[in-house]
């Protein structure tokens, strides 16, 4: 595969670090070469939160991409900030739960999926990244829902997280399904 | 004399003084009348007694006192100017099994590395540190430092050291056994025969401290630059007892051991 | 070598030196590097004697550094160009006193407090002797995570090699991006060759003693000839550097760290648009492989320099090129990292 770039953006808090960390792992696991990189210091602080992950089966060159091949936008100041970024047949996930209106983005598909009401209907308001994920797999079909849940499997237990890995399965499937 | 009328003369006699082993055969450089010579001794003598003399690593000063490896027969480090506290810190951590001292001068221990200096006593560091405090720069000629006394002379107070422009003599000693970390801090002088006396036993106390792996400990010795105060070897001797006692008191100062 | 594991670098660089024997580390806290002296915190305790301590400050770090590599054990201290400005005193003591140590500058802009995005401008400062006196360190300059950890790794062995400091040269993107790094086995530093130098207390031995300090010009003169002697056998022996499509190409890119891999990018995009892009990446910044670059200029119209600075390589790269071929600049400063198109763009005004 070519580099497939991704930048998640969204509040501090939202689980936008840890979006950008399982796509990562998740397409180490599968064998691509992978890159992370967040943005770091003091707007981690409360503001907005952005990575970047790229995954290739070529050595990648550089983590710092323009125009990403697709953008996940979990609140209306990052698709405001990466909208238009993204690169000419690229996609964008919205989370509609928090974005009423959008801008027509020419050759760029918009996905919108509400990641906070399936969060609700799951009963846990973290899984809302995992629900931005399971979208954007569909969406994108970079990384296959499998190769997701095992990425996320993987990072949460690692993290001695695992009690977590159900509910986060079910996010995935649930946005997954809401892609379609 | 020559060492066999020396050896003809002396037959006999039992020998009572002797230089200690910890130290080589170099003659010290210091200048007539400086203690560093007296405390270099004491140190040594207390390594000897303490039978730490093949485990212990000196940390020696920029000053006079940068030729401690000439003169002690132990491994010695040279750091940079105030960084003593901060070296020993490193040698100790890394070798806890070692015995570490710093030795440092005023212008080290309460001028330039005093943020060293204080840490190391804050941490608790097990090391021995000896400051020895003359109350201003001896080797680079006599300027003021952070000890210097009120109204003291030196090449960079020349109408005496004033508080309004410099702040008052520092208190590093006090200072220090403000803090919860140290164990053991004491101030002494060796201008004569009695305070060398106790001079030597804080040595040993402080050394045992670190080989009792009790923590850090402090001996503030305040001794003479005869050179620099423009006094002979005597006049210097009772200045300290005159003047720097009033402002420095000797005695411990903090126990925790 | 083991699994692969998805880490940041300044998780995979301070990994990797506690795997090569690393005992002592002595930091102090600053953006971008933190992670490391995190990791440290978490893990040097795990190691048996292992020494983790978060120093006063930069100056007393490097002094504590002095002090654990006297004792022969390998030692690392790591910062941030601020911070590595603060250590400059102890590192040239070090150099001085033949220490065998590692310096880790996860580099951010400058001058002054600058901010905290990756940039290069301590090549200078790295390079060239940051401190005083006639000194060199032992430059390594990763442009990948699992770059920076295999380069860490070997830092200890050069510097022990050598009785030299090392620096680590990478700056922020590397220190925070996350990659797959297949880590080094640990080694048993109780393993290494001794250091009969060392001050490790004398049993019975000679004294030893660590310093940098010689009075007398003939004896300072003859040591510092030595140490001459010393870094002209390590630009004989340790040069190092990679080449992509350096035979016969259309321009030659020379960068390092951070900007080569960006290179990598900007060379797949002129393939695109038939420009054939070589790049040549010193991995050692010092020693610089200037012989090498020589050689390459010979049958090169144009050597194009790309750094995250105003112009600090492409010194050497000049002194290297001389007036074979066309040596232009082209950077980004102050935390702005070029993208691949915008090198491309620089590049199509050469070629």
């Amino acid at each position: 595969m070519e580099e497939y770039s991704t930048i998640v953006s969204g509040f501090g808090g939202q689980g936008v670090i840890l979006t950008g960390k399982i796509i990562a792992r998740s397409g180490m696991e599968e064998g691509l070469e992978v890159t992370w990189l967040p943005s770091y210091g003091p707007e981690m602080r409360g503001g907005t939160a952005n990575c970047t992950a790229i995954i290739s089966s070529k050595l990648i060159g550089s983590p710092v991409v323009n125009n990403p091949s697709s953008l996940i936008a979990f609140n209306e100041p990052s698709l405001d900030k990466f909208g238009a970024s993204v690169r000419e047949g690229g996609v964008i996930v919205l989370n509609s739960s928090l974005i009423e209106d959008h801008p027509e983005y020419g050759p760029t598909r918009v996905v919108p999926v509400s990641f906070n009401e399936i969060a609700r209907q799951l009963e846990n308001q973290k899984v809302i990244n995992m629900v931005a994920l399971g979208a954007w797999s569909h969406a994108t079909e970079a990384l296959s829902l499998e190769a997701l849940q095992k990425g996320m499997k993987l990072t949460l237990e690692e993290s001695g997280k695992g009690k977590f890995v159900e509910v986060n399965e079910k996010a995935l499937e649930k946005g997954y399904a809401a892609a379609d | 004399m020559s060492k066999e009328a020396l050896a003809e003369d002396t037959a006999g006699m039992e020998k009572v003084f002797d230089r200690p082993k910890s130290l080589n055969n170099q003659q010290f450089s210091y200048c007539p009348g400086c203690h560093h010579g007296v405390i270099n001794r004491l140190i040594a003598e207390t390594i000897d007694e303490l039978g730490i003399q093949d485990n212990t690593v000196g940390t020696a000063p920029v000053g006079c006192s940068v030729f401690l490896y000439k003169w002690f027969d132990i491994d010695v480090i040279q750091p940079a100017h105030g960084r003593v506290s901060a070296v020993a810190t490193g040698v100790k951590r890394a070798r806890p099994d070692l015995n570490v001292f710093a030795y440092q001068g005023d212008g080290d221990f309460a001028s330039i590395g005093t943020n060293n200096s204080t840490h190391a006593a804050n941490r608790g560091d097990n090391i021995t540190v000896f400051f020895i405090n003359n109350t201003l720069y001896g080797m680079t000629g006599g300027e003021m430092s952070p000890t210097t006394l009120l109204n003291q002379k030196t090449t960079t107070t020349p109408k005496g050291r004033k508080a309004k422009d410099f702040g008052p003599p520092i208190k590093m000693s006090e200072m220090l056994s403000a803090l919860d970390g140290p164990t053991y801090i004491t101030r002494q002088a060796v201008y004569d025969v009695k305070r060398i006396d106790q001079t030597k036993k804080a040595i040993k106390k402080a050394f045992r401290i670190q080989t009792e792996g009790k923590g850090y400990a402090l001996v503030e010795i305040l001794s003479a630059c005869p050179i620099n105060w423009g006094m002979d070897p005597v006049k210097a001797n009772e200045r300290i007892k005159e003047e720097v006692e009033n402002v420095y008191p000797l005695g411990d100062i903090l126990d925790r051991s | 070598m083991g699994e692969k594991k998805l880490m940041r670098g300044n998780e995979a660089i301070a990994e990797a030196a506690i795997r090569a024997g690393c005992r002592n580390y002595f930091a102090y806290p600053i953006t971008p590097q933190a992670e490391l002296l995190q990791w440290m915190a978490n893990h040097m305790p795990e190691v048996e004697n292992g020494t983790f301590l978060q120093a006063e400050s930069e100056v007393g770090a490097i002094s504590m550094v002095y002090g654990a590599a006297s004792t022969g054990e390998r030692t690392m201290t790591s910062s941030s160009s601020p911070g590595i400005s603060l250590k400059q005193e102890g590192i040239s003591y070090l150099a001085g006193s033949e220490l065998p140590s590692v310096i880790v500058n996860i580099m951010r802009g400058g001058p002054g407090l600058g901010n905290i995005q990756p940039a290069q401008g301590d090549y200078f400062q790295s390079t060239k002797g940051g401190g005083h006196g006639d000194y060199q360190l032992i430059v390594l300059a990763p442009s990948t995570v699992p770059e920076a950890a295999e380069l860490t790794f070997e830092s200890f062995d050069l510097a022990d090699k050598y009785r030299i400091p090392v620096m680590v040269l990478a700056d922020g993107m590397i220190g925070q991006m996350m990659e797959p790094v297949e880590l080094p086995s640990p080694i048993d530093p109780s393993n290494l060759p001794d250091k009969p130098w060392a001050t490790t207390g004398t049993n019975g031995r000679d004294p030893n003693v660590i310093r940098s300090f010689a009075l007398g010009a003939e004896n300072l003169k003859s040591i510092n000839l030595d140490l001459q002697e010393k870094y002209e056998k390590i630009r004989k022996r340790e040069i190092r550097f990679e080449e992509i499509g350096v035979e016969d190409p259309d321009i030659l890119l020379v960068a390092f760290g951070t900007v080569a891999r960006i290179a990598r990018t900007a060379r797949r995009l002129g393939k695109k648009e038939g420009i054939d892009i070589g790049i040549f990446r010193p991995i050692t910044l010092w020693p610089f492989p200037d012989e090498r670059l020589a050689e390459l200029s010979e049958s090169l119209d144009t050597v194009l320099t790309v750094e995250m600075n105003a112009g600090q390589m492409v010194e050497d790269v000049r002194l290297s090129v001389k007036s074979r071929a066309q040596t232009p600049f082209y950077g980004e400063q102050g935390g702005v990292v070029p993208t691949p198109s915008e090198i491309l763009e620089e590049v199509k005004h050469h070629v």
